[in-house]
């Protein structure tokens, strides 16, 4: 087996990450008013992401990852607790935060080229600079063929490489993924994952991804959040012991195997109370 | 055989089975004259400038209700869409607004502007600007979500997402608004020259119709015809662009 496919085989004890903390949250809780009553979605919450960590969250339906999500991105505040990137709090959208969704947040109105550029312009960047940046991520995303077409005429996985290669050009030093390959087939959401890899690996950024899918937290996290059911807590950090240099490939390892089991076992727990709850 | 293709070959038998009953006398020249023969009385009527004076004053007009209704319609639906509770309480009624006959209401204008344009353009406004007033709110309504929190990560004011994001992104269903109260602005300005006014292409037809020449009626007619194919070709030509763009 390649130096790319090894990985560690390491204690799946609860850990935290050790270096320094990039973004942390602190007693996070964040509670919804409802028409007729309050909806406690989320906390109370810690975490700390080191530094050009790959992280990833896994959990219940419902059970606020994309509420963290929008805390860490400044686009929801939290009702108690604190919530830090860089050592300063969050307040508003922060400098360096960028954000790729689950939906398609291409404009269709704007070209490959243009939607890329978008946020560059917007931040008034000399444009031999934006063309410069604009020109490495289409590239780097496999878009160099189609700068000239509009999101409608590109698939889904196409369409959300446009938007990555957005959220790339800005050169975030945090990144945080709410479920990107959601609405991607199987084989596309693997090759998308190793681009994700190789991104991370390029760019030194920290990465947060929320996901629904196991194997894909197990492939690409250093460690993996598992969340419970509302208000969301972590009730396990499982690392996974991969080297920085991988890829998809690791999935036919017998390690990921057990991140896999590990991840399933405690999130089994809180998919049955959930279900418990609707036949209740 | 292509759907075009077919649309022009029903087109042109039709008109080609009018020309032949008009010649042959199945339909008596005082009811209807021969197609060929309006296209050489509009040819005269243009080179003679007769109607020069009601062409422009109807084209005007509906150009200055399209106008109007676009930009009312627009403000009324960016202000309706922005306050829940009003657009709870007005939403029945714009949906059941074609059920009114507009043009019940043109005494009040007449009182409150008089005879002429003013009149005229008030009335075609009144049938055009819900029809945008309902794009705008249906424009800003299929706006994802997700575009929105777009903007906020990009860190633009709130001025600066409505131009730059919702605007774009709202513009196809826009579109269909503005379609709409150019027909509309036709049907009103033209319809409203029958029965309120001393000048306008709607005027000159009646007159026409009134006196028996059939040879001016049916020029102005076919006059009215091609200025809304043309004008309604372009448009659907742009809607077009614009849709495919929308197709996600």
């Amino acid at each position: 087996m390649s130096a790319a496919l090894g990985a560690k085989v390491v204690p799946l004890a609860p850990q935290t990450a050790t270096a320094p903390a990039h973004a942390r949250l602190r007693g996070v809780t964040r509670v919804f008013d409802l028409p007729k009553s309050t909806l406690h979605a989320l906390g109370p919450v810690d975490l700390d992401l080191a530094k050009g960590e790959f992280f990833s969250v896994v959990g219940p339906s419902g059970c606020g990852k994309s509420t963290l999500l929008d805390i860490l991105a400044g686009l929801s505040a939290p009702q108690s607790g604190t919530a830090e990137f860089e050592g300063k709090p969050i307040q508003g959208v922060p400098d360096g935060v960028g954000v790729v969704f689950q939906e398609d947040a291409s404009f269709p109105w704007l070209n490959v080229r243009d939607n890329v550029a978008f946020g560059l312009r917007r931040a008034g960047m000399d444009p031999a600079e934006i063309n410069r940046r604009v020109d490495y991520a289409v590239g780097f995303m496999g878009l160099k063929d189609f700068a000239a077409s509009y999101p409608a005429q590109l698939s889904g996985g196409m369409r959300q490489r446009v938007c990555i290669a957005r959220t790339l050009v800005m050169q975030p030093r945090l990144i945080l993924l709410d479920e990107p390959f959601g609405a991607l087939d199987q084989q596309t959401r693997l090759l998308m994952g190793d681009e994700l890899l190789r991104l991370w690996r390029e760019t030194s950024a920290t990465i947060l991804l929320i996901t629904h899918a196991l194997d894909e937290a197990a492939m690409l996290s250093d460690r993996v959040g598992v969340m419970s059911t509302r208000p969301g807590t972590f009730i396990d950090f499982v690392e996974t012991g991969w080297e920085r240099d991988r890829d998809s490939r690791v999935v036919s390892t017998p390690h990921f195997g057990d991140i896999t089991a590990r991840l399933w076992e405690k999130l089994r727990i809180e998919a049955l109370k959930i279900m418990s709850a609707g036949k209740g | 055989m292509s759907e075009k293709l077919l649309r022009v070959i029903v087109v042109v038998a039709m008109i080609l089975l009018v020309e032949l009953l008009c010649r042959i006398g199945v339909i008596p020249r005082m009811v209807m004259i021969a197609p060929s023969d309006m296209v050489v009385e509009l040819g005269k009527i243009l080179a003679s400038g007769q109607f020069s004076a009601d062409i422009r004053i109807t084209f005007t007009n509906i150009a200055i209700s399209t106008v109007l209704s676009v930009l009312l319609g627009f403000v009324a639906g960016v202000i309706i869409y922005s306050l829940p509770s009003l657009r709870d309480a007005i939403e029945p009624l714009l949906a059941s607004y074609y059920a009114v006959p507009t043009f019940v209401f043109y005494p009040i204008f007449i009182t409150l502007f008089g005879v002429g344009s003013a009149s005229i353009i008030a009335i075609a406004v009144l049938l055009a600007v819900v029809s945008m007033v309902t794009a705008t709110l249906n424009g800003l309504d299929r706006i994802p979500r997700v575009l929105r929190k777009t903007g906020q990560i990009y860190r633009m004011s709130r001025v600066k997402t409505a131009l730059l994001i919702e605007l774009p992104a709202a513009t196809p269903y826009l579109f269909t608004g503005v379609k709409l109260s150019v027909a509309y602005s036709f049907i009103g300005v033209i319809a409203s020259e029958f029965i309120l006014s001393g000048a306008g292409v709607g005027y000159a037809i009646a007159y026409a119709y009134n006196l028996f020449e059939n040879g001016h009626m049916y020029a102005l007619m076919l006059l009215v015809l091609i200025v809304v194919t043309v004008v309604n070709t372009f448009l659907n030509v742009i809607d077009r662009r614009l849709q495919a763009r929308r197709q996600r």
